[in-house]
């Protein structure tokens, strides 16, 4: 476990969580954080709780025990105007895109921005198309409506949305689930080069080997509903935890491609 | 919000232009203000000078306005130079400015056009969906022929699945509803025929016009918006989940699977539910008749044995599966229209509605005139 790293500003600080549905414990005790600045990948197996841990971060589900601090501030203790104030500090992009399916591209870019701030019509146009520009689209896709874009196009649109109030904190629910390997690629990288621009802080649930080989600073590993680690990727190879040997150094990993070609049994890379 | 964002020197021909504070989203609005005053700046400028050196907070808002500032001086003509822009925000305003000019909404045409265009656009769409209905008629006939080929194939658990929600679990509403419209041609019939000493002919009309139409009227509206209103939704969330293409690519006919049980359990279901229903508006009259209009029982129900024959029960009862197939099948249709969003389901669904009440009371009205020549 990296705590503390080199006194970085910690954005998301989640303290011994739990999270369960009836008897089902899905988040035990979990503890994570996310500092300011870094793009995180967060890892596990199907069904291990990885969008439950996001979805209770960002509140749309409950906890059960534990504190999750977002910018310093008790999300559970704050009042509601802080809470929505944190809320206009973050971006989303569901795993589905979530577009409003009624609104035009223009109009689910707009619509955030209309409802929080008073600007006039012709900057909130400019603005849209300038947002769309920065995710590789162009202003032809203005008036479509969700239901006529491609599968990427919804990823890119959807990012689109989630930047529209230029948050400080992006969650990404498998952004790149669903993209061929070319399309994958460059939203990785997309991602990467707002992250710069924009300075922001990312939490990405994924499972793509390649966005958290080329594109993550830092990978969390959720397993049995605990974190099991965090570090970077080199920790992360260099970890003997059987779970992680089986995710890195499994068939489809990169490792194994790049070094030989041929799976290397665990015991010898130990 | 009364932070100064742009102070404006003007020496000559220059423009000096100094950023200050955070040019933020919570700023946007104040800033654009002050940037559109300065590119209406009147008089003759040949260089600007935006300094951005005090400006501690830059996002992408204030980055597309800095934008907008240089890009209508350079429009001008003007020599437009940035300086003190701080290393950290150099990407994103070279981000921004990769943008390329403006999207124009296309413009609509003149409102009169328009409107011509759209009752010429409804007309179409009338054709195209009666068309679809032709087309859904044509498709379970052959289905049927299938069917009564291979009986086996027939899906008889999910028909009486769906007989259980369109017809069993609506007998209570059927009842209630028909009872109150019962009571209420009674009352009526009772109040004004009374001014004629007539009163004891309301239980004629109260059985004709319950046998007749208002039975298999009443059941096949409430059915509409009942039960097609449920189909239309059903099938149109499982076309945007791509259920019915799941269906197609394993070899199955979504009309055989899905909306032949449905159609079927409807054609079954309606005739009893008027039945039920017709019993129900008789009795309600009876009931009003008796308590608001003093007539007995017994003379309630020898006159209602002079005054209606078999024929006027089979008339309302021949015309039942007929409607139940016109709700059907314009349930269907409009569900498998569904297109990708959550406003396309609720258009259809209410398409639906619509239609099969209008078609219905064609079709009484188409019967009205056959049942009459025949003389039934």
């Amino acid at each position: 476990m990296v705590k503390g790293n080199g006194g970085k500003d910690v954005v998301i600080e989640v303290r011994d969580l739990l999270v369960g549905f009836g008897n089902h414990i899905v988040l035990d005790h979990v503890d994570l954080d996310v500092y300011r600045g870094e793009i995180l990948g967060f890892v596990g197996g199907s069904g291990a709780g990885k969008s439950v841990l996001m979805r209770t971060i960002i509140g749309l589900l409950p906890k059960r025990e534990g504190a999750i601090k977002v910018f310093g501030t008790d999300m559970q203790a704050a009042s509601d105007t802080a809470r929505r104030a944190i809320e206009r500090r973050w971006g989303i992009l569901f795993q589905q895109g979530a577009l409003f399916s009624s609104l035009t591209v223009m109009e689910n870019l707009q619509f955030p921005v209309r409802e929080y701030l008073d600007l006039s019509q012709d900057l909130l146009d400019e603005l849209a198309v300038a947002k769309l520009a920065m995710v590789g689209l162009d202003a032809s896709v203005c008036d479509k409506f969700p239901a006529e874009l491609s599968g990427g196009m919804t990823k890119r649109v959807a990012l689109a949305r989630a930047l529209a109030l230029d948050p400080e904190i992006v969650f990404l629910d498998e952004p790149t689930s669903g993209l061929d390997p070319i399309g994958a690629g460059e939203f990785d990288s997309l991602i990467a080069t707002l992250q710069r621009t924009l300075g922001l802080t990312v939490f990405m649930v994924t499972h793509d080997l390649d966005s958290l080989h080329t594109v993550c600073d830092r990978i969390a590993v959720l397993a049995d509903g605990k974190i099991i680690a965090a570090g970077t990727m080199d920790t992360m190879l260099a970890s003997t935890h059987p779970w992680l040997q089986a995710y890195f150094h499994g068939k489809r990993s990169r490792v194994n491609q790049l070094e030989t070609g041929i799976p290397i049994p665990s015991s010898t890379r130990a | 919000m009364s932070d100064i964002l742009l102070e404006a020197t003007a020496q000559g021909e220059q423009l000096r232009l100094a950023g200050t504070g955070a040019w933020t989203a919570q700023n946007a609005h104040n800033l654009e203000a002050l940037i559109d005053s300065e590119i209406r700046r009147g008089g003759t400028i040949s260089h600007v000078v935006i300094d951005m050196g005090r400006v501690d907070r830059l996002d992408t808002f204030g980055a597309w306005l800095l934008e907008r500032l240089t890009r209508s001086f350079t429009a001008r003509g003007c020599d437009t130079k940035v300086t003190g822009l701080k290393v950290d925000y150099r990407a994103l305003i070279d981000e921004v400015h990769g943008v390329k000019p403006e999207h124009k909404a296309e413009h609509r045409g003149s409102t009169l056009a328009s409107t011509i265009a759209s009752v010429g656009e409804n007309i179409v769409s009338v054709g195209h969906s009666f068309g679809a209905i032709v087309n859904m008629l044509g498709a379970l006939v052959i289905v049927l022929a299938r069917i009564v080929s291979h009986p086996r194939r027939f899906r008889f658990t999910s028909m009486v699945h769906q007989l259980d929600n369109v017809g069993w679990r609506a007998v209570p509403i059927i009842l209630l509803i028909t009872f109150l419209i019962g009571c209420i041609i009674a009352q009526q019939g009772i109040f004004h025929f009374r001014k004629f000493g007539a009163d004891i002919y309301v239980v004629d009309m109260v059985g004709i016009l319950v046998l007749r139409e208002l039975g298999v009227l009443i059941v096949s509206i409430m059915v509409a918006g009942r039960s097609g209103s449920a189909y239309t939704a059903e099938l149109g969330s499982m076309k945007m989940r791509e259920e019915i293409d799941a269906l197609h690519t394993m070899g199955f006919d979504p009309i055989e699977v899905l909306i032949l049980p449905r159609i079927v359990a409807l054609v079954i279901g309606v005739p009893i539910l008027t039945f039920l229903g017709s019993m129900a508006a008789l009795y309600g009259g009876g009931l009003v008749c008796w308590l608001y209009g003093g007539i007995d029982p017994d003379i309630f129900l020898s006159r209602l044995k002079e005054a209606i024959t078999l024929d006027h029960f089979k008339v309302g009862l021949i015309k039942a599966p007929f409607m139940a197939l016109v709700v059907g099948v314009v349930a269907c249709v409009e569900g498998l229209a569904v297109k990708g969003s959550a406003e396309s389901l609720g258009l259809q669904t209410t398409a639906s509605v619509v239609e099969s009440i209008f078609l219905v009371i064609v079709l009484d009205g188409l019967f009205a005139i056959f049942f009459a020549s025949i003389g039934m």
